[in-house]
């Protein structure tokens, strides 16, 4: 419900929202949260606290906005941001740098810890603006991937000075997204619909699988891989178009589901619920997909235990999320989906889903937290 | 407000001013040479704008500089953002709820809109403020508390606005709102009600009896006569003028906000206790407590009692609504004028002038709303304020006949020269697209106009200017931005990028350009780049010739790759017969056949292989001429080796053919 969102307008427009992961053995919800910038003269990497438990009602609702913790100046438009671990954060810039920021919880500061200047840039590097926009981060302590408007794949490690490996011209197109699939390979979307795998142990500079979608070639800007079904992807398009993927067998979508009426920014499978899918859009809206209204009984997803929120493990829901993410028909009646957001007009650029949580920033230059999420 | 120049001696030299980047007016100046001012503009945020300091060409001693004047300052002040984005989106409901409703539930919604906006102003006041408290700087400080200060002005002229003209209290509910607005806003006195209330013993307090008259005054009896009640106990003796005292406070006959009494039952109810309060104050009761005594001349409407607390009401306004709530509770909105004006003469008594803020609020309380919002945009540093607030007007059809010489209406007007300064912000200016959207006569204009004009600093932001564009069916835009971002792609060395740019926009010149690019690369290289791409061309093949014949030859060096021979040849030849070939790559194709013409197996037909011979004389027969100037011996060899290689081939299939249908 609208009523446990909790606002800020925080005077700059936002590009990117993400928590911060907890810690290993813990099983309270996130606290805190790292927010990117773009567009701004003088664009910031900040820290916010999504709000006091303390705070937390008699009903168990929730009051207060975030508050700011520490923030830094970023060079250029923050184009994309991971946590790296519960520190570290990496941030993708426009201006083709790639930067490892640390957070200092003793004194709350940020600070610059390493840098890769130019990860991506044109074929005159030297020249001021040689730069070329770094559109995608992805880390798996102590890997980091990046992608960039100059079709670049970079391969770093957290703790080496020079990139591990470098695919040049891996993509002719401009490449909008990276995640992880598994250990050694990655996947990628480009601007010309293709998605495409690659694997870090072939030493050919070649994708090792290339999916694309049929008819005009719709761009990509967003993917995302089942938590648990390692096959299933999502990935989103500029027509706002959701298409799911089941990279085991085809080169096309198992399904096109339409979705938002523009670009599509951002999709995430639910961490620890991946029947839960979430998207934001161009057109202002943020859709919540839930693949698990047609099992026979819901799983009963929260536990409320007093003031903290502890999680069910999620190994009996696996079968039935197959069966709703990769059925050939998904059509709308078996799959419930609402708006969380109706009538915002900027866009919203970018979400994460932790736990019962949701963070997204917004052009509108605010940001909100839903810490109820499946209240 | 007019501007200052720093530096401008229009004795020596002429100023002279021109449009510059962003929406803003340059000129040249002599600020910063030696004799000019050092300091910085500090009205002007030109710190980013590089004119600032591009010398000028006239070679003088010391550098010129170029000033610029930016249209609307505000615009630039960090703090307000949070103000331009949430009244976005209260702005945007308002033009979404159009009529849906009417009658008394439409004028609730539009009051509803119009307390959204106060609230928002108030909530950027209190950021403000914060930020005034905890700024180190003195000048900084200084800075944010006169931004204070024009918010508070803000929400104080939108509130009396919304009062008199969006709700049109009537007569009886209007007192008790101007009651409101004088109790919200005239703050000067609250820290002395506070200091006063929480001493130990307030009734011995020296103020005490100056919180008693702002009560009085405010018209907050309840917390008045609470007050006077402390007293009483502390003063048995004179017990009995307290209690006649309250038992007045407390009958005094408010106007009531439901419709539960007609007005002249309030007007008679009033001059019954007004009657009361007159034979006390005659009678003498109040006679040995001359504070006692001011209060009863106070609720008597005592002109000249009301006055003597002129310190405690610190404004005319304060002083025209006391005055009103004492002697003309149920005044009539348009008889508001005459009190408003003989208020603020008797208040100032000539001392002072009116100020800009009190030309405005009496023009509200005349009802001269055109008045209201021509001297807010003279005296305001920003649009935000008129626009919103003419806009408001305007649905509630408050401004319908009012139309400018110079072709829209105000409430356009006012929008257009909002939008137009949030475009020159550098990351403001997507919130002015949906401003635009929403001026029917100018809108799409200034909006096309606009947006021709952001910066494209990365592909995200070119697609969302792209978005904007697409959605507004705005083609010549379209074209535009798809056409930079190709061209950089291609400066870059990107030609899938630029291609697919291309693509988007729809644009067939420039897709065959870049397919020469490609092709050229080709002949260079003897081997395609970015054939991820030009493999998965699909329907977009067709937006251009030269797009459709890369695509096919592409395949053809697939299919040859493939070695299906056959297939490669026929597709080789309808390249040529079907003319989708440039003449220019046609020595390339009939080389590429060479190697077919070669194979052991028989590939081309007698038939096909005539028309490859048609293809080569046709082109050396256009050739001819040039070719006698530049004897170009590798083209001559070409030619002969292609004219051997066809006829050998010509001969093996006549055999073969002949053979075949002999048997």
């Amino acid at each position: 419900a609208m009523e446990d969102v909790s606002a800020k307008f925080v005077s700059q427009k936002i590009s990117r929202t993400r928590w911060r992961p907890p810690p290993a053995a813990t099983l309270q919800p996130p606290d805190i949260f790292a927010t990117g910038s773009w567009d701004n003269e003088d664009n910031r990497i900040s820290l916010w606290s999504a709000g006091d438990l303390g705070n937390v009602g008699l009903n168990g609702e929730y009051h207060g906005e975030p508050h700011l913790l520490c923030d830094i100046q970023h060079n250029g438009d923050v184009m994309d941001m991971q946590f790296l671990d519960q520190e570290r954060i990496v941030v993708a810039s426009s201006t083709g740098t790639v930067t490892i920021f640390r957070h200092h919880q003793n004194n709350q500061t940020l600070s610059a810890n390493h840098r890769w200047e130019k990860a991506h840039h044109h074929v005159d590097q030297d020249t001021c603006c040689g730069g070329a926009a770094c559109t995608g981060v992805v880390c798996n302590n102590p890997e980091i991937v990046t992608v960039g408007e100059d079709g670049r794949v970079n391969l770093f490690r957290a703790d080496q000075k020079d990139a591990v490996r470098t695919i040049d011209n891996a993509d002719s197109s401009t490449l909008h997204a990276v995640t992880f699939l598994r250990t050694t390979e990655i996947l990628t979307v480009n601007s010309i619909g293709q998605l495409k795998i690659w694997d870090f142990r072939q030493q050919r500079n070649e994708p090792s699988q290339i999916f694309s979608l049929a008819g005009d070639r719709v761009p990509l800007h967003c993917v995302d891989r089942h938590p648990n079904q390692q096959h299933i992807v999502a990935t989103g398009g500029q027509d706002g178009m959701l298409s799911i993927w089941d990279i085991r067998q085809g080169t096309m979508p198992v399904s096109l589901l339409n979705a938002h009426e523009a670009e599509m920014w951002e999709v995430h499978f639910h961490p620890s619920n991946p029947d839960h899918l979430f998207t934001c859009s161009e057109d202002g809206s943020l859709w919540h997909w839930d693949a698990s209204t047609n099992v026979s009984e819901k799983p009963s997803f929260l536990h409320q235990g007093g003031k903290s929120t502890t999680y069910l493990s999620h190994s009996t829901m696996n079968q039935s999320v197959v069966s709703a993410w990769l059925s050939n028909d998904p059509t709308k009646d078996r799959m419930e989906i609402t708006n969380l957001i109706p009538n915002q007009t900027l866009s919203v650029n970018s979400l994460d889903v932790l736990g019962p949580c949701l963070v997204y920033g917004t052009d509108a230059e605010a940001i909100y937290v839903n810490r109820q999420l499946f209240a | 407000p007019p501007q200052v120049v720093p530096g401008a001696d229009p004795a020596a030299r002429q100023l002279c001013f021109a449009w510059g980047p962003a929406e803003g007016l340059v000129c040249e100046t002599r600020f910063g040479r030696a004799g000019g001012s050092r300091s910085r503009p500090s009205p002007v945020p030109s710190r980013r704008d590089p004119s600032v300091d591009a010398d000028t060409a006239g070679g003088a001693p010391g550098s010129s500089r170029v000033f610029v004047v930016r249209r609307d300052q505000d615009i630039y002040i960090q703090t307000l953002r949070k103000l331009f984005n949430e009244s976005h989106g209260i702005f945007m409901g308002l033009q979404r709820s159009e009529d849906e409703l009417a009658g008394k539930s439409r004028k609730a919604q539009l009051v509803q809109v119009s307390k959204n906006y106060r609230s928002v102003i108030r909530a950027c006041m209190e950021d403000m403020h914060q930020a005034a408290v905890s700024a180190r700087d003195p000048a900084l400080q200084g800075q944010y508390s006169t931004q204070v200060s024009i918010l508070s002005a803000m929400e104080l002229i939108w509130n009396l606005c919304e009062i008199l003209f969006v709700e049109a209290a009537a007569a009886g509910p209007l007192l008790l709102r101007l009651l409101d607005w004088v109790r919200l806003h005239v703050c000067d006195v609250d820290s002395m009600v506070r200091e006063v209330l929480s001493s130990e013993n307030p009734s011995k307090h020296e103020l005490f009896w100056n919180v008693v008259d702002v009560f009085v005054l405010q018209g907050r009896m309840d917390e008045a006569r609470h007050l006077l009640s402390k007293e009483a106990t502390a003063n048995p003796t004179s017990m009995n003028m307290y209690k006649i005292l309250d038992d007045l406070m407390k009958k005094m006959p408010m106007p009531s906000l439901g419709n539960t009494q007609t007005l002249t039952e309030l007007e008679l109810k009033w001059q019954h206790w007004h009657e009361e309060c007159q034979r006390f104050l005659q009678d003498g009761t109040f006679a040995s407590n001359p504070h006692m005594e001011s209060i009863c001349k106070i609720l008597l409407g005592d002109e000249d009692a009301i006055l003597e607390k002129k310190e405690l009401m610190t404004t005319w306004y304060h002083f025209l609504v006391t005055r009103l709530l004492y002697s003309h509770p149920t005044v009539r909105p348009m008889e508001l004028r005459f009190y408003a004006q003989s208020s603020m003469d008797l208040f100032l008594g000539g001392e002072s002038s009116p100020e800009p803020l009190d030309m405005i609020l009496m023009a509200a309380f005349e009802f001269e709303m055109h008045q209201v919002i021509k001297e807010c945009s003279i005296v305001l540093s920003n649009w935000w304020f008129v626009a919103h607030l003419t806009d408001l007007l305007d649905h509630c059809k408050l401004l319908q006949s009012h139309n400018l010489y110079f072709g829209s209406n105000m409430r356009e007007f006012l929008l257009l020269e909002y939008a137009s300064g949030l475009f020159s912000h550098h990351s403001l200016w997507q919130l002015g697209v949906d401003y635009f959207d929403h001026c029917p006569e100018f809108g799409r204009v200034y909006l096309e106009l606009h947006m021709e004009r952001v910066p494209l600093s990365t592909e995200q932001k070119a697609l969302k200017v792209l978005r904007i564009c697409e959605q507004r069916q705005m083609h010549e835009q379209v074209r535009s931005v798809c056409k930079i971002m190709a061209m950089k792609a291609l400066r870059n060395n990107r030609l899938g990028s630029a291609l697919s740019w291309s693509i988007r926009a729809k644009d067939a010149a420039f897709a065959t350009l870049i397919s020469d690019r490609f092709l050229k690369d080709y002949c260079e290289r003897g081997c395609f780049s970015d054939l991820d791409l030009i493999d998965n061309l699909g329907p977009s093949m067709l937006l251009s010739d030269r797009l459709t014949f890369l695509g096919k030859y592409r395949e053809f060096h697939r299919l040859y790759g493939e070695k299906r021979f056959a297939e490669a040849a026929r597709l080789l030849l309808t390249l040529m017969t079907a003319h989708i070939a440039p003449c220019s790559f046609w020595m390339t194709l009939l080389t590429d056949a060479l190697p077919l013409l070669e194979q052991k197996e028989i590939i081309f037909s007698a038939e096909q292989t005539y028309e490859l011979m048609r293809c080569l004389e046709d082109l050396t027969a256009g050739n001819t001429d040039k070719q006698k100037f530049q004897e170009d011996d590798v083209e001559t060899t070409k030619v002969e080796m292609l004219r051997l290689a066809l006829a050998r081939n010509l001969a093996r299939v006549i055999v073969k053919e002949g053979t075949v249908e002999g048997s």
